[in-house]
């Protein structure tokens, strides 16, 4: 028997990891999928709404640049997300994951008001700004350190205790807001401040959401440096990828962890704050609005490039606010956005495997193992 | 005093019972090596699609008859989040995407589904208000007729509809498949060890979508108890709240076993609403016994970590995707 | 004993790419027998019964069992053949107890029945002697109850065929022995065996035949009782082969890194280093010889700081102040900081000493980027590096930006070693640097440690061909078990020698 009969039970094709696909390929195969995801998303709509599609689309273009108020609330939309997108970045590329962005940005949100309510009016302004970017940055390290801590001396795991930590922080969120209820009884804070202004970010050329726009583009900025520059951002890379590389060459893998969450949570509570000061000027339970949930989605879409997420939290934004518009055009619940958020990250969640995988049918299969 | 602590429980009971399905359904997912974030989400999906098939059911006919108005709920619950629990399984196990991000996106996607249609159903179909499946409803929460001439055992024991009896039977019966049955077994292995599993002629894929897509379909059964009996067929958007979340957080409450997870879920449910049998309690105070699930299953992560016993860690390949040739 | 053999092989080749694993090899065991297969690392003998086990499949050549051809292309198929192999990696699953690994898989009709199997476990226990708890779980075991556990396994599934893979690399020798008792009551129960290993003493106690392999070749099959330890040392070597490596003579030797009686052990309790004392001398090659596994690995990131030590002292003689540092259990950042520029190219390349999925500019600073007063990275020194090394040593990239994971593995080594040069080291430890190189590569890197000796670095040099070690080392330290058994002069050593030292391990049976 010279020649072996090929094996029968031989599957018609095998996956094998792709080495790399030139950059075209791959923006192109995302392109598909975001507008496979559009045309479903359209057969979706047309079929509960019997709407012409281009009138829905209109419709969605017209939620998120139809006037200039619209732009601007667009834009710091997409500012606080991409802030929080920022927040978990890190620690995602070391393999952290941190479903707990919700949370840290709750504290944030918390110790933001708890600064304007308890000490607004006694202090003076600048002083007070200073307390509550003290304060908010400290809850929210707090918060992403907690989970570090047993996740670098005894693993427990990140994904769980993260998010459990963000229904605390909700409860404990609750429990504030019918402390300093007003009017009593509505178990809800209203505006804080809201003839003296204490605590709230200044608008800056008559815009009241610049300022915290410009925050978080330094932010971005700072933030893609930190990661490609600088020596902390290499040890991330590194413990994320290898951690017995990392302990090879000296790295205090444990000290890695917990700095970077610490910076994590801090981040988030930064994003509290400008929910808070900058942006509602109240605190409610749900003031981070599940974004702490999208964050995640905007940064691993982006592929955990800062700079990448302004696009990608610019999309998810603009998703959300048109699938809004079209329900109050159309009459229509409001939480078609999510259904149509959710439709298109499914094609474009799937479409990596493309990417990163190819599909070898069982003819060419020597070849490619010759190769190997 | 009793009647109160038969009331406790009453409400503890039925306070848990969405959370036995979730964490049941979770259990049987995790054990497969798959953490299916979407489980709040497939809730939703689960009660809405009890919902609409209700919906059409009773707006078909003037005398529905019983059988078909429990039937026609539950097979579309078990079909709509069955058919989200795939979503998942092909995203992460076909395609191996992440399962974190896969599951939060089913979660967003589920929720939407649930109140959008919950929202917007009546008003599509030329029927305005919300909706309220009075039959229906009645059907679900039909009790042991002798449970109110029990006294205190009455409402401990008989008082529920007849899912919460399913919960109890559904918990059990995992547990036991998963314990003693070749099937828990190779179930088991293939979560703990799919290339061990593989090695041994197990076919992880089948598997995994199998347990994935079981262990959705009962869950969403939670979403159905909550709108059906515990909402009395009544929609509200939101309504359900974080009960999906409290699910998982059950899971690791029970260590990954449904039966401990029946006496968790109850105990998780008295949690949730013991302030409001505790005399004299500030509103604030509420607030802040609510997070006592939350910070209870906290606690357990860390004793349950630190004591690094093995059988109480959750399933070794847990959130990882298995390819055969990355070796 | 004219009886068919229970397996049979005949002209079986094998081929991965353009290495040749194994050439035309032919064997056979019988019922009732030992066989031992003994051969070097590389010589193919594991290649050789994944294809019996059904692991590989045969490019060509025949599998006779029982004197009928059989094709196997599943483990499952060789377990229809009643063949069972105990692979050196175990797979089990370690929260199931030993039952429940055991049956795993078994497509027995209705409910499991862990009591009876458990019964049927004991029994096979009882049969031949094993020592193990069914339901205790595996976690919970040392090495060699994981492998009892392994063994029952495939005899629970009827094998009348077993090969087991280096079972006594993780044994102790009390266990081993333990084995050996097990593996003659097989025997005589009429199973045919096949044990790979390349520890003498234990082919001489044990087996009834050997086969030897090199070079993936079939070299004889001799029956034990009428052989010696020599003649088998001679059969798995070879005569020397001239590489004609370039060696200097070494001159101004000066003691730089002194180990004094180490000892450590693994977490189950097996010794991995057993009281190691050895000079390394700058300006000098130390080779290090040893079955794989030896404590080879354990030694050298001791050295590095990455292994905890039990006792032992690690001493480094500063070449500028001539002062004494103690090394033992500090990290690798506390040793860098202590000025004690040590070099380490780890064994694991893409696991350890590199990072995959980053550029080579990139993986360059990895042992640099802490350098300097700067919160940011320094990217043009190691950019300029990474330049360096690809057109000194000739690494094939596309560029300084190709993630180092799609190099070949001989360029990824020269990217490894290259770095590891660069920062100018006092010593300079290297495992395994060619294995898997191809010969123009190999040789380069011989070149690269004969410059740094020459430049009066302390090399220590890990190796599996003796050929190499001979003609590159200045001396060679030999190591069997953890323990040190000899440190000859590579000039004047023979290969036979270096064999014999590398299969002498402890215990009574022991004659060299």
């Amino acid at each position: 028997m010279p020649n072996p009969t090929p094996a029968k039970r031989e599957p018609l094709f095998h996956i094998v990891k792709r080495d790399a696909l030139p950059l075209w390929k791959s923006i192109l195969v995302r392109v598909v999928a975001i507008l496979l995801a559009l045309l479903v998303s359209a057969i979706v709509v047309v079929f509960v709404t019997d709407l012409n599609p281009l009138d829905v689309y209109k419709s969605m273009f017209d939620g998120a640049f139809g006037t200039s108020r619209k732009i601007w609330s667009t834009l710091q939309n997409t500012a606080i997300l991409l802030c929080i997108s920022l927040a978990v970045t890190p620690a995602f590329k070391m393999r952290f994951w941190n479903i707990g962005a919700e949370g840290q940005v709750m504290v944030g949100c918390l110790g933001t008001a708890a600064c304007m309510i308890l000490i607004g009016d006694k202090v003076p302004s600048p002083v007070l700004m200073l307390i509550m970017v003290v304060v908010s940055i400290a809850c929210g390290t707090l918060w992403g350190v907690l989970p570090a801590i047993f996740k670098a001396y005894w693993n427990t795991n990140e994904t769980l205790f993260t998010l459990m930590m963000n229904y605390v922080a909700i409860q404990l969120v609750s429990f504030f807001c019918t402390v300093w209820e007003n009017p009593k009884g509505s178990a809800t804070i209203g505006m804080i401040n809201m003839s003296s202004k204490a605590g709230w970010f200044p608008s800056l050329f008559g815009q009241k959401y610049l300022l915290n726009i410009l925050i978080v583009l330094v932010l971005t900025v700072g933030m893609y440096i930190y990661l490609k520059y600088n020596k902390h951002g290499y040890e991330i890379a590194v413990v994320g990828e290898s951690q017995n590389t990392a302990r090879y060459v000296g790295m205090n893998v444990k000290k890695i962890i917990i700095r970077t969450m610490a910076l994590s949570g801090a981040i988030c509570g930064v994003a509290g704050l400008l929910l808070v000061a900058g942006t509602d000027h109240t605190l409610t339970t749900s003031s981070a609005g599940g974004m702490g949930f999208t964050a995640i989605m905007v940064s691993w879409l982006a592929k955990f490039n800062p700079l990448l997420m302004i696009l990608t939290s610019f999309l998810i934004v603009f998703l959300e606010r048109g699938a809004g518009e079209i329900a109050t055009d159309f009459r229509l619940n409001e939480s078609i956005a999510d259904i149509l958020t959710g439709i298109i990250l499914f094609f474009i969640i799937g479409c990596e495997f493309f990417v990163n995988y190819q599909i070898v049918f069982t003819k060419k299969r020597k070849e490619a193992a010759a190769d190997a | 005093m009793l009647e109160t602590l038969a009331l406790v429980i009453q409400r503890a009971v039925v306070q848990g019972i969405p959370l036995l399905y979730g964490s049941t359904g979770e259990i049987i997912t995790e054990k497969s090596g798959n953490l299916n974030l979407g489980i709040p989400g497939i809730m939703y999906v689960g009660g809405i699609s009890g919902v609409i098939g209700a919906f059409f059911y009773e707006r078909s006919t003037e005398n529905p008859s019983s059988v078909l108005l429990v039937l026609i709920p539950l097979l579309a619950s078990l079909l709509g989040s069955g058919l989200m629990a795939l979503i998942y399984s092909f995203l992460t196990i076909t395609l191996r995407a992440n399962q974190n991000v896969t599951g939060l996106t089913l979660t967003i996607f589920g929720t939407g589904f649930g109140n959008f249609f919950g929202g917007s159903m009546a008003q599509l179909f030329g029927e305005g208000g919300s909706i309220a499946l009075t039959k229906t409803s009645l059907a679900f929460q039909t009790s042991l007729p002798f449970a109110e001439k029990l006294g205190a055992v009455g409402t401990i024991f008989f008082s529920y509809g007849f899912l919460a009896y399913l919960a109890i039977i559904i918990a059990l019966v995992a547990s036991y498949v998963l314990k003693k049955t070749r099937v828990g077994l190779q179930l088991r292995a293939v979560g703990e060890n799919p290339a061990t599993a593989d090695a041994a002629g197990i076919n992880v894929t089948r598997y995994k979508y199998a347990a994935t897509i079981i262990g959705g379909a009962i869950a969403g059964l939670g979403g159905l108890y909550f709108v059906m009996d515990y909402t009395s067929g009544v929609w509200t958007n939101g309504g359900f709240g974080d009960r999906g979340w409290l699910a998982i957080a059950l899971v690791i409450f029970a260590l990954w076993k449904p039966n401990v997870s029946i006496l968790g879920s109850i105990l998780f449910g008295g949690l949730y609403v013991i302030y409001l049998f505790i005399p004299n309690l500030a509103r604030s105070t509420q607030e802040l016994f609510k997070m006592l699930p939350y910070v209870v299953t906290i606690i357990v992560l860390i004793v349950v970590s630190m004591r690094k016993k093995r059988e109480y860690q959750p399933p070794e390949h847990l959130g990882l995707s298995y390819f055969r040739e990355e070796r | 004993m004219s009886e068919t053999p229970a397996l049979e092989l005949r002209h079986i080749s094998k081929r991965f790419g353009s290495v040749i694993a194994n050439h035309d090899v032919s064997m056979s065991v019988r019922k009732g027998e030992i066989l031992s297969v003994l051969g070097e690392n590389g010589s193919g003998k594991t290649t050789l019964m994944n294809m019996i086990a059904g692991i590989y499949y045969p490019d060509d050549g025949q599998i006779l069992i029982n004197g009928s051809e059989v094709v196997i292309r599943s483990p499952k198929d060789a377990y229809e053949h009643k063949i069972g192999m105990i692979h050196q990696h175990f797979k089990l699953v370690e929260v199931f107890t030993a039952t429940e690994n055991i049956v795993l898989g078994l497509r027995d009709k209705g409910r499991i029945d862990l009591k009876k199997a458990a019964e049927n476990i004991r029994e096979i226990s009882g049969k031949y002697g094993f020592d193990i708890d069914p339901d205790k779980k595996i976690y919970q075991m040392s090495v060699s109850e994981k492998q009892t556990v392994e063994i029952i396994k495939v005899l629970y599934r009827g094998a009348d065929i077993l090969i087991l893979d280096e079972p006594t690399a993780v044994l102790t020798p009390q266990e081993t022995q333990k084995l050996f008792a097990v593996l003659r009551r097989m025997r005589d129960d009429g199973k045919a065996i096949i044990i790979i290993t390349h520890k003498l003493h234990e082919v001489l106690s044990l087996s009834d035949r050997v086969s030897v392999l090199r070079k993936g070749e079939h070299i004889a099959t001799v029956v034990t009782a009428e052989t010696s330890e020599s003649a088998l040392t001679e059969m798995m070597v070879g005569k020397k082969i001239s590489l004609n490596i370039n060696r200097s003579e070494p001159k101004n030797l000066t003691e730089r890194l002194m180990v004094k009686n180490i000892n450590c052990s693994s977490r189950e309790g097996v010794k991995l280093l057993d009281n190691v004392s050895f000079t390394a001398r700058s300006g000098e090659i130390l080779g290090i010889a040893g079955i794989a596994g030896s404590g080879q690995r354990e030694l050298l990131e001791s050295i590095a700081g990455l292994q905890h030590l039990d006792s032992g002292e690690i001493l480094y003689l500063d070449p500028k102040t001539g002062k004494e540092e103690n090394l033992r259990d500090k990290t690798p950042l506390q040793i860098r900081e202590m000025g004690v520029r040590l070099s380490f190219v780890p064994e694991d390349r893409l696991g350890m000493g590199l990072v995959g999925n980053m550029d080579i500019a990139d993986n360059m600073m990895l042992r640099s980027y802490r350098r300097g007063k700067s919160i940011f990275l320094e990217k043009k020194q190691p950019r300029t590096l990474a330049e360096e090394i690809i057109k000194q040593l000739e690494v094939v990239t596309p560029g300084v930006s190709t993630p180092v994971r799609r190099l070949s593995g001989g360029n990824v080594q020269k990217v490894l070693v290259g770095r590891e040069i660069a920062s100018s080291p006092s010593v300079l430890m290297a495992a395994y640097p060619v294995r898997g190189l191809d010969i123009n590569s190999s040789y380069l890197i011989y070149k690269l440690l004969n410059e740094q000796k020459e430049n009066g670095v302390a090399v220590i040099f890990v190796g599996e061909d003796l050929d190499v070690l001979l003609e590159l080392c200045d001396r060679i330290m030999v190591i069997g078990s953890g323990k040190i058994t000899g440190i000859v002069d590579a000039r004047g050593a023979t290969k036979e020698e270096i064999g014999l030292l590398m299969t002498k391990t402890e215990g009574g049976e022991m004659y060299a």
